[in-house]
């Protein structure tokens, strides 16, 4: 196992994303964030919160996507997978999406979301956030315009990321199988 | 995560844990219908035959719809007018089906415990729309959806079947489903609608209707079924009206707000007077509204194929 960030690299981490979007977006009025379910939604609610302790904005559009319906595997994957909670409640027809995943490792849970966003309306564009981003695994072409980390691995290593809300600790490990 | 069982044939089959899973994946298809797409492709790969050697509206429409939100694509059959009426057996007719590459069979048979047959016999997931006067697995899970999404919960709360329980079944995938989820279950009605001996399933029986309304919260009432009574079990329709059927003034009298269900169709001024099937304490429509959620869970969970995950 070896640690890819810890408590305070991904702090500083999350933060430097964060200052990131708003040095693209600046006032957020036609920018929404949405978050893919389960696990992206832990990541995109620190950078919501972040983005607004730094800017002061009482709200931004912050949603949250569930890909399960949208996925190619559905019947290849051995066990039907239980879909999350969808909220998106606001329009994001015209306006700049940003996608947020925590892990990017073959790209076909992005694909998939694709897909699901476009039934929610049709942006005017659409960005791409990840903390970690697996390079060389790709299945699909998709590549992240944001990216907290770019790591080499193979596929049967796991990346593992940490939430203090959930798991106590801030961390994201590399863990070999 | 999975289920307990390949196809879905009754209630009876079904753990707790099953109609939870089934409830959660319908709150997901739920927010899906309210969206400006109401469909997902999810089943894009599935092929769905709807066989109904009975008669439908209601529920064969709402599971066609449930299929294509889902992305499946759907073929009908229909008793009348097919092969079936020159003598074909039912494994014949719907392994025929099946050569045609079918991966799930909805069927509807006039004939109890004919899913099951089919499930022993063919390989194809099964579910049932209804057979004969044993189970109805779907509107069961439509009825306690419907409850849970008015009354917030299910467990502990007095429910009321109402009418031909005999004939119905409705009433029994209810009780089981009910149970299952710890409501306490009561079934009012003539004597002569009532099976002897119901008790064993866990339900307290009333034949006063003014009684039964004011012990529940919550009364499910349903149809006569005149198509299946062969011999006479009340005097007149008008007869059982009175004494039976439920207007808004026996409703006003109980000093209570009862919810109000019925799985439809209504014979209106029989077990329903219109004041009562129209008024806010009717659930009729989201009993319809959630039909369509819950056979897409229904479906989109026991859409795994036969062979791949066993």
């Amino acid at each position: 196992m070896k640690i890819l960030l810890d408590h305070t690299q991904l702090n500083i981490t999350l933060q430097r994303l964060a200052h990131q979007l708003i040095e693209n977006h600046v006032s957020f009025t036609d920018t929404a964030i949405i978050g893919i379910q389960p696990r992206g939604v832990w990541f995109s609610n620190r950078i919501a919160g972040i983005i607004k302790d730094i800017t002061g904005y009482k709200h931004i559009d912050y949603g949250k996507l569930d890909i399960t319906f949208y996925r190619d595997d559905v019947h290849t994957s051995g066990n039907i997978q239980v879909p999350s909670q969808t909220d998106v409640p606001f329009s994001i027809e015209g306006r700049n999406v940003i996608l947020i995943d925590d892990v990017l490792h073959t790209g076909r849970t992005i694909r998939a979301a694709m897909d699901a966003l476009v039934d929610f309306g049709r942006p005017s564009n659409v960005e791409l956030m990840v903390l970690i981003d697996r390079r060389f695994s790709r299945e699909v072409p998709i590549q992240p315009d944001y990216t907290g980390q770019t790591i080499d691995s193979i596929m049967t290593q796991k990346v593992k990321v940490y939430w203090a809300e959930k798991d106590n600790k801030d961390e994201v490990v590399l863990i070999d199988q | 995560m999975s289920l307990s069982v390949k196809h879905l044939l009754g209630i009876k089959e079904l753990t707790a844990q099953d109609i939870e899973q089934i409830f959660q994946t319908a709150d997901n298809f739920k927010q899906v219908l309210q969206r400006p797409i109401k469909k997902v492709p999810t089943l894009r790969d599935t092929t769905i035959a709807n066989v109904f050697f009975e008669n439908s509206t209601r529920t064969r429409i709402s599971f066609e719809l449930a299929e294509r939100r889902l992305g499946a694509d759907v073929v009908n059959f229909a008793a009348s007018g097919s092969s079936v009426s020159k003598g074909e057996t039912l494994v014949d007719t719907v392994n025929n089906i099946l050569a045609m590459k079918v991966d799930m069979v909805v069927m509807r048979h006039s004939a109890s415990g004919a899913p099951w047959f089919l499930a022993e016999n063919i390989d194809a997931r099964i579910i049932n729309a209804g057979d004969g006067i044993n189970e109805h697995p779907t509107q069961a899970l439509l009825d306690a959806y419907s409850i849970r999404e008015r009354l917030g919960s299910i467990k502990g709360r007095r429910i009321c079947i109402i009418g031909d329980i005999m004939h119905s079944r409705v009433a029994l995938s209810n009780i089981y489903c009910l149970n299952k989820l710890g409501a306490e279950v009561m079934v009012a009605g003539p004597p002569t609608l009532i099976p002897k001996h119901i008790e064993g399933l866990g339900v307290r029986v009333e034949y006063d209707i003014k009684k039964a309304l004011l012990w529940c919260e919550v009364a499910n009432v349903l149809r006569i079924q005149l198509e299946r009574q062969h011999k006479p079990l009340f005097s007149t329709l008008r007869e059982y009206a009175i004494y039976y059927g439920i207007n808004k003034q026996t409703l006003d009298s109980l000093g209570k707000e009862i919810v109000i269900m019925h799985p439809g169709p209504i014979n209106r001024g029989v077990e329903l007077n219109s004041d009562v099937a129209n008024s806010k304490q009717s659930i009729i429509l989201d009993q319809v509204e959630n039909g369509v959620a819950i056979r897409m869970a229904v479906i989109y969970l026991f859409s795994g194929k036969v062979g791949i995950d066993e």
